[in-house]
């Protein structure tokens, strides 16, 4: 092996640069990073980078000369245009690559909602983040559209600068396919407490900006809702538009194997782009986790040098809001029963269990994050409900 | 081997607790703690597994003497 290629300097991209080089891969080494920025983190850019308690320059994700040091070639501003077998790369300088392996990290994009006139500015990127950061300020209205954890989070964010704060969603009740309608319900309670105005079950059926700036918007429902900054929350979909024609089998993300290897010889994904079968039960699912992501960066980077890849734990994320935080583990969104075994739903602190057919898939925590975590490994195993973690020893 | 929390950089998420429930504890101020400075043998994997976990890298595992 002579030559890597990793597309994406993501979470998920580095992860598996840094991860070669462990693992003693002392060949060339090239990262392409399509974004202006030195390669950085996600998660803070929707929580303290908006508060300003994190400042833009702690983002990065590695020391500035991490990658000289680690022989990496980062190429930044530079990206893939198309992928054919070989595999061969052609990036956006016009030059064209045919390494030994390539692993697409692509990750993904704010999923886009129109207006007249343009689009409705999304929270995924740095530049998004360092927009709407100087716009937060506190006599300004934002209306949110999305009750998502990112909707959620810049509605926590900008409350707590003191902006007007409305968040709209379109069910019922955000997060119930989730965790289900009475983890929602308590998770929604402290954006309430917050004074944030919460409009659900109406969906969005236009955004205008008007020339003096004000942006509306319009609810099925006919109710319009008027604010100074609107931000759309709606997910991400998968940069892999640029791998059409290459061969892939492309659904929702790359169609990988259980170490990311895909239908062709020499071609990896990992992270938000790549859709890993589930261990358990077998479909493909495409994870935006931080911490999935970092875990396939690893077994990726294994199974290119044709090593043992370690085994995935549960799935895990967190979301930071109103100075609490909200875990989660494993699958929540598929189970037939939820126990609390810490606090009560609505409460200042909370640990729900989710089981399917009796065995444990998931876990919740509100503001918990030690006794939350302390089921991990009985969520890994799918422990049988009802599960009772021992006590620690002290 | 040491076992060193960074307190610049650890927010609380209890990642260690989830893999090393024995060698970490979160105190009140929501930081990670060692209960174990020096852990051993299996404690010492378990450790290790912490720092791999650890979401913002804030757990410095110190390898002593050689």
């Amino acid at each position: 092996m002579r030559e890597i290629v990793v597309a994406g300097a993501s979470v998920a991209g580095v992860g598996v640069a840094d991860e070669l080089r462990r693992l003693g891969y002392d060949g060339r080494l090239i990262l392409l990073n399509a974004e202006p920025h030195p390669p950085y983190d996600r998660p803070p850019l929707s929580k303290g980078l908006l508060t300003g308690k994190t400042s833009a320059d702690r983002v990065a994700l590695r020391a500035p000369g991490h990658y000289a040091d680690a022989g990496v070639d980062l190429r930044t501003g530079v990206a893939a245009t198309r992928l054919s077998p070989g595999p061969e790369l052609a990036l956006t300088t016009g030059e064209v690559l045919r390494p030994d392996a390539v692993v697409i990290a692509t990750g993904s994009r704010a999923r886009r909602l129109d207006r007249t006139p343009g689009a409705v500015p999304t929270l995924r990127d740095l530049d998004d983040a360092l927009w709407l950061r100087e716009r937060l300020d506190g006599g300004a209205r934002l209306v949110v559209i999305g009750g998502g954890f990112v909707g959620g989070e810049v509605a926590a964010s900008a409350r707590g600068l003191g902006l007007d704060v409305t968040m709209i969603e379109a069910a019922p009740l955000p997060l119930a396919g989730l965790v289900g309608t009475e983890a929602a319900r308590a998770l929604l309670r402290p954006h309430r407490d917050a004074g944030v105005r919460v409009l659900c079950g109406v969906p969005v059926t236009g955004v205008e900006r008007s020339r003096d700036g004000t942006e509306r918007v319009t609810l099925a429902d006919g109710r319009t809702v008027t604010g100074d900054l609107v931000v759309a929350g709606l997910g991400a979909v998968p940069n892999t538009e640029w791998l059409a024609g290459s061969g892939l089998d492309i659904a929702d993300g790359v169609v990988c194997d259980a170490t990311g290897a895909t239908a062709l010889p020499g071609v990896y994904a990992a992270g938000d782009a790549a859709a890993w079968p589930d261990p358990r039960t077998g479909r493909h699912v495409r994870h935006e986790h931080w911490t999935r992501a970092r875990e396939q960066a690893k077994a990726v980077a294994a199974r290119v040098l044709g090593a043992a890849p370690p085994a995935p734990g549960p799935a895990y994320f967190w979301s930071d809001q109103y100075g609490r935080r909200i875990q989660s583990l494993g699958d929540t969104a598929r189970a037939d029963t939820v126990q609390v075994v810490h606090g009560r739903l609505g409460s200042d602190a909370w640990v729900a269990l989710y089981a399917r057919d009796g065995r444990l898939t998931g876990a919740v925590g509100y503001n918990a994050a030690a006794p939350l975590m302390r089921h991990r490994a009985a969520v890994a195993e799918g422990a049988p409900l009802p599960h009772t973690c021992a006590p620690l020893a002290s | 081997m040491r076992v060193v929390i960074d307190e610049e950089k650890c927010c609380g998420y209890a990642a260690c607790i989830s893999v090393a429930e024995r060698v970490f504890a979160i105190d009140a101020d929501n930081i990670a703690v060692p209960l174990i400075e020096h852990p051993e043998g299996e404690l010492a994997d378990q450790a290790r597994a912490a720092a791999e976990a650890c979401p913002t890298d804030a757990i410095l595992i110190l390898d002593e003497g050689a």
